[in-house]
């Protein structure tokens, strides 16, 4: 781990003259690793010991779905940290209309691309579990079709903030779409209410869940794992987001100082010329 | 252990799940250390 570095000491790159050189002088080897993520990814890795154990192992198959129930305990959990990855982009990205500044628009983009990955997830297993369940992988059901729709403006949503046009535009068009994410996640949870679907209805966000003993444990370390996995990976993908805004900021600043450098080249010789 | 029902469903749902998350974050991390050499000390403010 780096130590901190007075700013005084190494001084900022940005919008000194001297540009790229300085800058590469004053390279360091680094990550975006901390003793706090470190012991976040230590507790990621234990828990997911755990949940193979309780997923596979321990907990029973279920009298009616046998051992695909097994699914559950990936897919459920991965469902609602979709819903949670979209929350947080929807508030992140209302915080970036309101007060502009970047580290907002840093969780909103994090959170949008590890939502994608948990909507993969999603309906990965999902599809997998409905093949034994109901005998098909997809159906065009209101619940599956919801959640690809969701899928699919996450993905528009992480084209447009890689669109090559000025960075502050691009983040605000993109918080724009941000902000559509949780009445989409509504709907998506609410779909098996508002329309027959054939997808099961809340197991859990109900006072007698449908589930209980061994089954319901596993379902609950799944929650455990999956948080942490969502959380270890949140924070290291706030930290890339950073640095990319970091080394953007830093190249503009590089090409701005070269355009300044030749302007003053182009200007020099004139200044010489004997009258 | 008795044999396992649905074990090919299971395994590729697992499984693949195991390996997207790994895949992304082994990306994430080697990401940030590329972008870390770019960028000063300073601006790391967790390292």
């Amino acid at each position: 781990m780096t130590a901190p570095t007075s700013t005084t000491a190494t001084g900022p790159p940005y919008g000194d003259g001297g540009a790229s050189e300085a800058t590469m002088g004053r390279v360091a080897r680094g990550h975006t690793g901390s003793r706090a993520s470190r012991i976040l990814g230590g507790l990621a890795l234990g828990s997911i010991a755990l949940l193979v154990l309780y997923g596979l192992v321990w907990s029973p198959p279920d009298t009616e779905m046998a051992d695909s129930v097994r699914l559950m305990y990936i897919h459920v959990p991965a469902a609602s940290f979709l819903y949670t990855g979209c929350f947080i982009t929807t508030v992140a990205s209302a915080m970036w209309l309101r007060r502009r500044t970047p580290g907002w628009d840093a969780l909103a983009g994090a959170s949008a691309e590890i939502s994608l990955v948990f909507a993969a997830i999603t309906l990965g297993t999902g599809s997998l579990w409905g093949r034994p369940t109901w005998g098909t992988y997809w159906t065009w059901d209101a619940r599956l079709t919801s959640t690809a729709l969701l899928t699919a403006l996450l993905v528009g949503y992480l084209a447009l903030r890689r669109l090559d046009v000025d960075p502050s535009a691009r983040s605000t068009r993109a918080a724009v779409l941000g902000l559509l994410l949780v009445p989409n996640v509504i709907i998506v949870n609410r779909s098996v209410e508002w329309w027959r679907s054939l997808h099961q209805r809340s197991t859990l966000v109900k006072l007698d869940p449908t589930i209980e003993g061994e089954m319901l444990v596993a379902l609950m370390v799944g929650f455990l794992a999956v948080g942490l996995v969502f959380t270890w990976l949140l924070v290291h993908r706030f930290r890339v987001a950073w640095l990319e805004y970091q080394s953007e900021r830093l190249d503009l600043d590089i090409a701005l100082a070269e355009r300044r450098a030749e302007a003053e080249q182009r200007t020099q010789p004139t200044e010489a010329t004997p009258a | 252990m008795m044999a396992m029902t649905h074990a090919g469903y299971i395994a590729a749902g697992w499984g693949g799940a195991a390996a997207l998350i790994g895949a992304y974050a082994v990306w994430v991390l080697r990401r940030g250390r590329s972008l870390s050499r770019q960028v000063p000390p300073e601006e790391r403010r967790w390292s």
